[in-house]
């Protein structure tokens, strides 16, 4: 079939429903209203308001109790209607998701997926486009997936509820229904832990993921350059091997993402590529990113989010050394 | 050994029905017609203001909005209940409350075209900016509480939250510090009957919602007709008289007659017979039938008043679309300070042109 992302999650997630008895599906307006973006639309009717609940305003309850399904052999999927309202379920997160499985060796176990839309660029109001996806990598724990199209997120999803590990699952909103692909009607895995090559090149190495992946490719595309595309699709655990050989191959890297600057992804693959492939490097490594502020209001967004002009002259900074 | 060890309930009170007939032994004797009068025309104009934003959502020329349809009487009787020094705090839907408490109204549309320096919000205004978390700012609401009662200045605070965030745990906690702290905290769940497409039954198994003040130890609780502004006032107004004794909760049965917001479909969920229902209980209809009866309300001093303030708006608006943002400020308000590498980054997205691109 020909699928938006939203399509392809909800089939996603009928799938994992269909398959998994214990599998139930958790979060504000799930159920009736299908979610607010619709990803859930039509499972409640399908498999009733036991398996697809509409919960409580609660997100530190929903991620919590999932946490109890998780343990007592439920595999939960909560939504989280936004990423910024995520942060008030942080400490079930941090204090717990990440952390049952190590702190009993191995006795305890926390299979969910926890699935939230991120990024902005939809002039949304405040508090509902944040990209929070070094938080949740950078605790250790959590497996930290972000898909930047429906062919992947479909399959990032059934792999993921393949795993007995707590996933954080990122959904660019903007991409949400931003364009179609051919995505298969029956189950299939896309692999968690391996990056993308979009497009294989010998001058530059653009390692992107998200919201960043259209606007790379977009970039890339104009200027005709040989540039290397490479989109993560997990953050964490990072596929560090496709990065350092690819930066290997070209000897100059960019790294490009929507989440603010400093402190972020971006720190931690420059930081690898330095360890592990600085004589290869013929440039600085430089980074694209927003501004190291907290998420404007929508108004202001345009000057916060990396355009294309930003990565174009970044991509002109690193060729010209 | 068995006693009871605790027992409690929660009254209603209304005191204008929805003819417009009000029971002469629960009107208090500071409403008088004229006092009416005001709250209608407060009631009528956020009416009017409100579709106005609503429009402009439509039109592109505002981002996500969140209507009060249904919801003035609260807002409006809540609001007028303050004294000047009261300080409210908000969710993100109590347009009429800062209608009511003197807040430019060009900032108002300001903040819906997405500008942050809408909300440098007048100090006399006393209230916080738009919170969007839902419950978020009724810790919040405690601390300034505590701040009044600390600095003994005699003000009350109101704080609102929506019959959704009862069900956060921040909603509990806020109570809690109120009924343990005996701050003049004065709680008002404005309780619209749904959250997004969730109805209360959904979010509670309680009867009531005020009925959580009860468990926090909060003396002060009462249930409202919400779309009832006179009862809403009374119940405000001597919940903040009686503020330096200690906090309250007021539940306000109200009803959200449009969507959750403009990006939400509510036929979606929501039966066309229950919206059919709270139609005569409009607030708004209710005050024009009794301050009709006598002659102090008619469709053309409704139009009139209309008239009169439709300029007003119109200027707010053209005010509020002639404001040109500066990318700048993003980076001068985030600290006290300006750090080195903050200034750095600003500099080169001004030498680079960052910000004239596409985004």
């Amino acid at each position: 079939m020909m699928a938006n992302m939203v399509t392809a999650l909800n089939s996603a997630l009928s799938h994992i429903l269909e398959n998994d008895k214990d599998a139930v599906v958790l979060g504000e307006d799930v159920g009736k209203d299908g979610g607010v973006f619709r990803v859930t639309d039509g499972l409640a009717e399908k498999f009733g308001d036991d398996r697809v609940i509409d919960t409580p305003l609660a997100e530190s309850g929903i991620i919590g109790t999932s946490i109890g399904m998780a343990i007592s052999g439920m595999r939960p999927i909560p939504e989280i209607q936004f990423a910024g309202f995520m942060f008030l379920g942080f400490s079930q997160l941090v204090n717990h998701a990440a952390r049952y499985r190590t702190r009993t060796r191995g006795a305890f176990k926390v299979p969910m997926i926890v699935r939230t839309p991120v990024s902005g660029g939809v002039r949304t109001l405040e508090h509902h486009s944040e990209s929070p996806e070094a938080y949740y990598s950078h605790m250790g724990g959590l497996i930290v997936v972000e898909p930047s199209g429906p062919y992947d997120a479909k399959g990032l999803m059934i792999k993921a509820s393949k795993l007995d590990d707590p996933v954080i699952f990122l959904e660019p909103t903007k991409l949400y229904r931003l364009f179609k692909e051919e995505v298969p009607d029956e189950p299939y895995e896309v692999e968690i832990g391996k990056a993308k090559v979009l497009r294989e090149g010998n001058e530059l190495s653009i390692i992107t993921y998200g919201t960043m992946v259209p606007v790379v490719k977009s970039v890339v595309e104009k200027r005709a350059i040989d540039a290397e595309v490479i989109d993560l699709r997990t953050i964490n655990p990072l596929d560090e091997e496709c990065i350092i050989g690819s930066v290997k191959k070209t000897g100059r890297a960019l790294v490009v993402h929507e989440a603010s600057l400093s402190f972020g992804v971006g720190a931690e693959i420059s930081a690898r590529i330095a360890e592990k492939a600085i004589f290869d490097l013929k440039a600085p490594v430089i980074r694209v990113a927003s501004h190291s502020l907290p998420y404007p209001f929508p108004g202001y967004e345009k000057y916060y989010i990396p355009n294309e002009l930003k990565v174009s002259k970044a991509i002109d900074k690193i060729m010209s050394v | 050994m068995k006693k009871e060890a605790f027992s409690g309930s929660v009254t209603y009170m209304q005191v204008m029905d929805e003819n417009g007939v009000i029971d002469k032994e629960l009107m208090p004797n500071y409403v008088d017609d004229n006092k009416i009068l005001e709250m209608l025309r407060y009631m009528v104009l956020a009416r009017e203001i409100d579709a106005k934003a609503l429009s402009l959502q439509r039109q592109g020329r505002a981002v996500t909005y969140a209507p009060l349809l249904g919801e003035e009487a609260t807002q409006v009787g809540a609001a007028m209940a303050l004294r000047k020094d009261d300080y409210f705090v908000p969710n993100f839907r109590q347009h009429a409350v800062y209608l009511v408490r003197g807040l430019p109204m060009d900032l108002y549309f300001t903040y819906w075209r997405g500008y942050e320096e809408a909300q440098k919000i007048p100090e006399n205004v006393k209230g916080l900016p738009v919170i969007v978390p839902v419950s978020t700012q009724m810790p919040h609401a405690a601390g300034i509480a505590y701040a009044q009662k600390y600095k003994k200045t005699g003000a009350a605070v109101i704080a609102f939250v929506g019959d959704g965030g009862t069900s956060e745990g921040d909603f509990y906690e806020a109570i809690n510090f109120a009924g343990a702290w005996n701050i003049p905290l004065i709680t008002i769940i404005e309780n619209n009957a749904w959250a997004i497409s969730e109805p209360t039954r959904k979010q509670t198994a309680a009867t009531t919602l005020a009925q959580k003040g009860i468990a926090a130890g909060i003396k002060r609780i009462i249930q409202v007709d919400g779309n009832d502004v006179i009862a809403v006032y009374k119940a405000v107004r001597e919940a903040i008289e009686a503020s330096a004794d200690g906090p309250a909760v007021i539940e306000a049965l109200t009803y959200r007659m449009g969507m959750h917001t403009t990006a939400d479909d509510p036929t979606k969920y929501r039966p066309d017979e229950e919206l059919e229902r709270w139609k005569p209980r409009d607030p708004i209809l209710r005050v024009k039938k009794y301050l009709t009866a006598k002659n102090l309300w008619s469709e053309d001093i409704e139009a009139k008043f209309l008239e009169e303030n439709m300029k007003k708006i119109d200027d707010a608006i053209e005010k509020a679309e002639s404001f040109v943002p500066d990318p700048k400020s993003m980076f001068e308000s985030v600290y006290s300070f300006m750090p080195a590498v903050l200034q750095e980054e600003m500099d080169e997205a001004v030498k680079e042109n960052f910000w004239q691109g596409d985004s």
